[in-house]
């Protein structure tokens, strides 16, 4: 399997084989299920859940609409600090940034805590045509990387694999990368874990660089904050000279305050737990401790052209936390490599196809991958109203119209493959706004009811495939009511 | 990057509401009411819930207490930081390590134990934060050793909430919240204790009271 | 009270038992039900495949048929949700690009007093006992529109729980949705089929006779499922089950 994403079919296509695969769909059911429980335990905990969710969601929309200012005062802050910030527009300058600070300081090769936003410009690849290895550290981006594999969940990268596949990946790849698996490695958590830390002890004793993300940065006082569970962040925060943070520009915070919010709902809504066990957070350099070197790579890469958009723009509340990946009935069945991207779900259905645009195949067909049941509103404790940005997506889909990409306003025109359906959706228009014609069509189909087959051919295979279809009945209701004057006519 | 952020917002007014007025601060400070002492007995419980270990005593029993613990643990060598109190290790014969601003991580990971005290901790959340101070030193200290045993003056140490917490705290320190010992969630997301941080985690809450009063 | 009862395309077309039984059980309870025969269809399936300015007409035409009316009585979640939820949105939609208020304001005559079934019994009519009796077991599934977009809550539970001889029990995994989705179950057929499958494994084990649900659309998907499977249980709308009585049983 390819390490990235690029050329991915169509969602429906991706999820078909996903859906077949009973492994996963056991792999997926057990870890969702066990963690929608914990975590509805852990929110019904705190009694003003609802006010947080309203007041992280206001932090959020107001630092959103104040965006320049915001940045503005936090490059201020985190060069007062002692740190160094730098602007990436997109993917390839990130990257080519972060490469050129780790060749400065002549080491060739880099310890990295798990950070979405350096997976989605694919930095360990640009680093290693650059001749430097990234070790991840995080375990489940351990497993990804000793496996080959792409991520499939934000929170845990490899919840596709159960403890057997993990401690498979273990035995074979450990080697390969450092120190291998422990003689007659089994797969109990524990010992899984164990294995994990040998491997990694002396990547992070001997780092000289580490590579980041954030999960907030408050722009007041040029804090970074970085929340985890393993104590691997804090190896790649605290040890190496020189840490570099890439960092998407929507996870500021105006307010050092502000974080008392953060802090409570993202817990809860990702591990279920009251609080993750290590949460590092640093302003600058401080003399003495910790790294000396401090880059802050300021990441765009289609946020800009996401803010752009009045409806869209709530994406960018995101802290992702994963809650809706774990409650989502289509994530748990179509599994998180079915997206096409490493934000997998309903927060990537609705986050790829406007920081990547809607031309290809799959980020035209992830604003469809949603039954639109909602359960992930109900559990986002920023409150994106993800079924409203879907349905706000599908339209630029079938009716295209003006977005903006990379910073210029463009027209997209109607997608092409979605020609009959728009033709059928006209027809359907034309029909409902003519009684008389939609009456017609209702009584043809009761007429002809006995003809009608149980399966259809073409593309009502999609229905019957797996469904039967509904019997016709012999009259339409409002036939029935004008016949029987309401019912009142005699007929029962 | 900033012009494209401008024109992104270009439907957004002038005269909008500003910051203090667009963020509705009415969630709780606190959640429940509880005494001061019931606040010390909700942290042990939530540090205990997450594995860490807790234990009680006053500030006369507490270089007793400290020697117990490195005894039971077998550990040979432990650092403390450079401002700790010397009475933390009068009850130890473990032979100390300083922290010197030379010392590789490499011998960090030779030490068998560490001792520090903390600037804050929170009931609600079952978490002890450490702000670099010089009871507490750098943070690479409380990090490679396996074993760190953390002392928590108490009450005054003690907050009930998130809130109350970040109010008591400097942003401009290296802060580390710690709430139990290192852990995953990411095989089959269930949480598994111990993984790169210190895999044992014992908390000990100091009182200049007898620990009976506290407990009262 | 004068209530214009909103069938639903789906519901006039293919299932005009839960028609009649909305008239029958709404008749039973005082209420003079009329039903306007310029209705048609509420546009959800045009908006939510993302054809909202192809929706607009068919707004227009809904308020037009039904503004006149003291209360707008649907059997069915999710276009009750389109209307009360989505058609104040269209109208925001239609001033934010700058196209005025009209749309909003046509669509604010029908938007307050269109009622879902069950919410018309318990929060309008005040009842929660409807004289029914059905002596079934049966499970009930919420469906998505109905549980998180108008909030149901449990006065569908309510209303069953009062129906005589009726046992209701539990459904493992109640919220999780069906698969239905409307054209999601044609776009994303796999991954509808299987959610589809699971509810209905997940009603199997309750034991129960019937799933009641209060939106056809949802039951002609889990009942599709249902006698693909071989399941012996039955879809039943939940107006038809308040319709029953023990002179007149349902079918």
């Amino acid at each position: 399997m390819s390490g990235t994403f690029e050329g991915m079919p169509a969602f429906p296509k991706a999820a078909h084989e996903a859906v077949g695969n009973q492994t996963l769909r056991g792999n997926l059911r057990h870890a969702t299920h066990t963690i929608r429980a914990k975590r509805a335990k852990a929110v019904a905990e705190v009694s003003d859940w609802a006010v947080l969710r309203e007041a992280g969601k206001r932090i959020k929309d107001h630092t959103l609409r104040h965006l320049d200012q915001y940045l503005e005062q936090l490059e201020e802050s985190v060069t007062a600090a002692g740190g160094t910030v730098h602007w990436a527009a997109d993917a390839d300058e990130a990257n080519r940034i972060v490469a050129r600070l780790v060749k400065e300081t002549g080491e060739s090769e880099v310890v990295k805590v798990k950070s979405m936003a350096t997976q989605e410009i694919g930095l360990n690849e640009a680093l290693e045509a650059e001749g430097i290895r990234a070790y991840e550290t995080d375990l489940a981006e351990l497993i990804v990387q000793l496996g080959k594999d792409r991520p499939s969940h934000i929170l845990v990268p490899a919840i596709h694999r159960n403890r057997g596949e993990i401690r498979d990946i273990f035995e074979r790849e450990m080697s390969e990368w450092g120190r291998p698996a422990p003689e007659g490695l089994t797969d109990t958590p524990a010992e899984l874990a164990e294995a994990a830390r040998l491997h990694l002890r002396e990547k992070f004793l001997r780092a000289k660089v580490g590579i980041s993300g954030a999960n907030f940065m408050v722009a007041e006082t040029g804090t970074l904050v970085v929340v985890e569970s393993e104590g691997n962040g804090r190896m790649c925060l605290t040890l190496p000279e020189t840490l570099i943070s890439v960092v998407g520009i929507e996870k500021i915070v105006p307010t050092w305050r502000d974080l008392e919010v953060f802090l409570q709902t993202l817990p809860r809504s990702s591990t279920a737990e009251r609080m993750n066990p290590y949460t590092s957070m640093w302003t600058g350099t401080t003399d003495g401790d910790g790294p000396q070197n401090f880059h802050l790579v300021l990441l765009d890469n289609g946020r800009t052209d996401t803010l752009a958009d009045e409806v869209g723009r709530q994406a960018l509340r995101c802290i992702r936390c994963s809650a809706c990946l774990n409650v989502c009935p289509v994530y748990e069945r179509a599994g998180g490599h079915a997206y096409g991207s490493v934000y997998p779900g309903p927060i990537g259905a609705i986050l790829s196809p406007q920081l990547r645009g809607t031309a290809s195949e799959i980020d035209a067909s992830l604003p469809y991958a949603s039954s639109l049941c909602g359960a992930c509103y109900e559990v986002c404790p920023v409150a994106i109203d993800i079924p409203e940005v879907l349905v706000h997506l599908r339209e630029r889909v079938v009716e295209g119209g003006q977005v903006v990409r990379e910073g210029n306003k463009v027209v997209l025109q109607p997608a092409k493959g979605h020609a009959a359906e728009r033709a059928a959706m006209r027809a359907a228009r034309w029909a409902f706004t003519h009684p008389g014609a939609l009456r017609t069509g209702q009584r043809l189909a009761s007429r002809t009811r006995r003809l009608h087959p149980r399966t259809l051919p073409g593309p009502g295979k999609a229905w019957s495939g797996s469904r039967d279809l509904p019997a016709v009945p012999a009259e339409p209701f409002r036939d029935w009511w004008q016949r029987t004057n309401g019912g009142k006519g005699g007929a029962k | 990057m900033l012009g494209r952020v401008r024109r992104a917002l270009a439907d957004v007014p002038h005269d909008e509401t500003p910051y203090e007025e667009a963020v509705p601060r009415e969630y709780l400070r606190e959640h429940g009411e509880r005494s001061v002492e019931e606040t010390v007995d909700l942290l042990a419980e939530n540090l205990a819930d997450y594995r860490a270990v807790v234990h009680r005593c006053t500030s006369g029993e507490l270089a007793a207490q400290i020697g117990r613990l490195l005894t039971a643990r077998g550990s040979k060598t432990v650092l403390v930081p450079p401002g700790a109190d010397a009475q933390w290790l009068a009850g130890t014969d473990a032979e100390r390590v300083p922290d010197r601003a030379e010392s590789t991580p490499h011998e960090l990971d030779q030490v068998d134990s560490v001792v520090t005290g903390c600037a804050v901790a929170v009931a609600e959340t079952g978490t002890i934060v450490l702000d670099g101070s010089p009871d507490q030193g750098r943070r690479r200290i409380t990090l490679v050793p396996d074993h760190h045993i953390c002392v928590v003056r108490v009450p005054e140490q003690v907050v009930s909430s998130v809130p109350q917490a970040l109010e008591r705290l400097d942003p401009a320190r290296p802060l580390t919240w710690i709430s139990g010992p290192s852990a995953t969630s990411d095989i089959e997301l269930d949480r598994v204790e111990g993984v790169h941080g210190p895999r044992t985690l014992e908390v000990v809450l100091v009182s200049d009271q007898p620990s009976a009063d506290v407990n009262s | 009270m004068r209530v214009a009862l909103f069938l639903t395309c789906v519901n006039d077309t293919l299932y005009p038992d839960t028609g009649r039984a909305v008239v029958k059980l709404l008749t039973r309870l005082g209420v003079e039900v009329d039903f306007p025969m310029a209705q048609t269809c509420c546009g959800q399936a045009h908006y939510n495949t993302g054809y909202r300015h192809e929706t607009e007409p068919l707004a227009r035409h809904f308020s037009d048929v039904f503004a006149d009316y003291e209360a707008i009585v649907t059997p069915s979640g999710s276009c009750g949700a389109m209307v009360r939820e989505l058609y104040p949105r269209m109208g925001e939609r239609a001033r934010a690009e700058g196209r005025g208020d009209a749309l909003a304001a046509t669509l604010e005559r029908v938007v307050p007093k269109t009622y879902e079934l069950t919410e018309f019994l318990v929060d309008v009519l005040g009842v929660t006992d409807v004289g029914a009796c059905y002596p079934h077991r049966v499970t009930y599934h919420p469906t998505c529109h109905g549980l998180r977009s108008l909030g149901l809550g449990d006065r569908p539970r309510r209303l069953l729980q009062a129906v005589k001889g009726l046992e209701l029990v539990e459904l493992p995994g109640a919220e999780e949705c069906c698969g239905f989705g409307g054209t999601f179950a044609l776009k994303n057929s796999d991954v509808s089929a299987a959610m589809g499958a699971d509810k209905v494994r997940n009603a199997e084990s309750t034991g129960a006779e019937v799933l009641c649900a209060a939106d056809n659309s949802c039951l002609m998907h889990i009942g599709g499922t249902m006698t693909r499977l071989d399941s012996g249980m039955r879809p039943v709308h939940i107006a038809e089950i308040l319709a029953s009585t023990e002179e007149e049983p349902a079918a």
